[in-house]
């Protein structure tokens, strides 16, 4: 089972390169479970929407 | 849109132009020559453009080109200084001993609302302006010129793995500041 912290880490990894399969599957049980790391999730989901309509209206 | 009101829009988002060139490049001189070049791409290509409302996302559309061009010339011509991982910085704070988060993140809501805001950009710009410069030319080139992580890696010749560490500190950071100066003021999501 992966913590937090390193759930965290492959969120951010997974914008940046693929993540293996095994990677993939344990993200996808820790968020499946974890309220806290799905908020970081929509986060990050939220960081790049923003950035790629930068800068804005 | 008759010449006159197209120069004088131009005019009117060339301060836009410069902040965002500056951000991306941090050096005045060749963002200057950038805004210059995508001014004067955007009167030659005038007929193809229709409407005051998209005309500055058709302006920085061309502007995020030349920026991307001008890096890949600036890398060739002077390898980019290091993205030293010298400074060992993580975020183990953010984490109890076991792993679990100190503090739950924020539900930061649907991005929309935000991102209709230019008050919510104005504070982007801050804390995009606040990353160190190795980091936010790593990061910038990934979100908002939105090149392949490889190759950022290598224009900047730097190894995959430094890549997502910088990528990683820069989001970090970012979520840290947007986190305190725009969604801790209640400007953001409930």
């Amino acid at each position: 089972m992966k913590t937090c912290k390193e759930v965290h880490r492959l969120v951010s990894e997974g914008q940046d390169r693929n993540l293996s399969f095994i990677e993939r599957i344990a993200v996808r049980v820790h968020l499946m479970m974890c309220g806290a790391c799905r908020r970081f999730e929509a986060q990050m989901d939220f960081l790049r929407q923003a950035l790629r309509r930068f800068p804005g209206p | 849109m008759a010449d006159p009101d197209f120069n004088a829009e131009l005019n009117r988002l060339r301060p836009t132009l410069m902040r965002f060139a500056v951000l991306q490049l941090r050096d005045e001189q060749s963002a200057e020559d950038v805004v210059q070049d995508t001014m004067l791409a955007a009167l030659q290509g005038r007929e193809k453009f229709s409407g005051r409302a998209q005309l500055k996302t058709w302006l920085v559309a061309i502007l995020k080109n030349k920026i991307v061009d001008r890096i890949r010339q600036r890398s060739r011509e002077a390898p980019l200084p290091q993205v030293g991982d010298s400074e060992a910085e993580d975020f183990d704070a953010l984490f109890q001993a076991d792993g679990h988060w100190q503090e739950k993140p924020s539900n930061w809501g649907n991005p929309e609302a935000a991102l209709q805001q230019s008050r919510f950009y104005d504070v982007m710009e801050l804390c995009m302006n606040a990353l160190p410069e190795n980091l936010a030319r790593v990061f910038t080139m990934r979100e908002i010129l939105e090149m392949e992580t490889e190759e950022i890696c290598k224009e900047l010749a730097i190894s995959t793995s430094n890549c997502w560490v910088v990528l990683y500190r820069a989001r970090m950071r970012l979520r840290e500041c947007l986190q305190l100066k725009w969604f801790s003021e209640g400007v953001g999501a409930e």
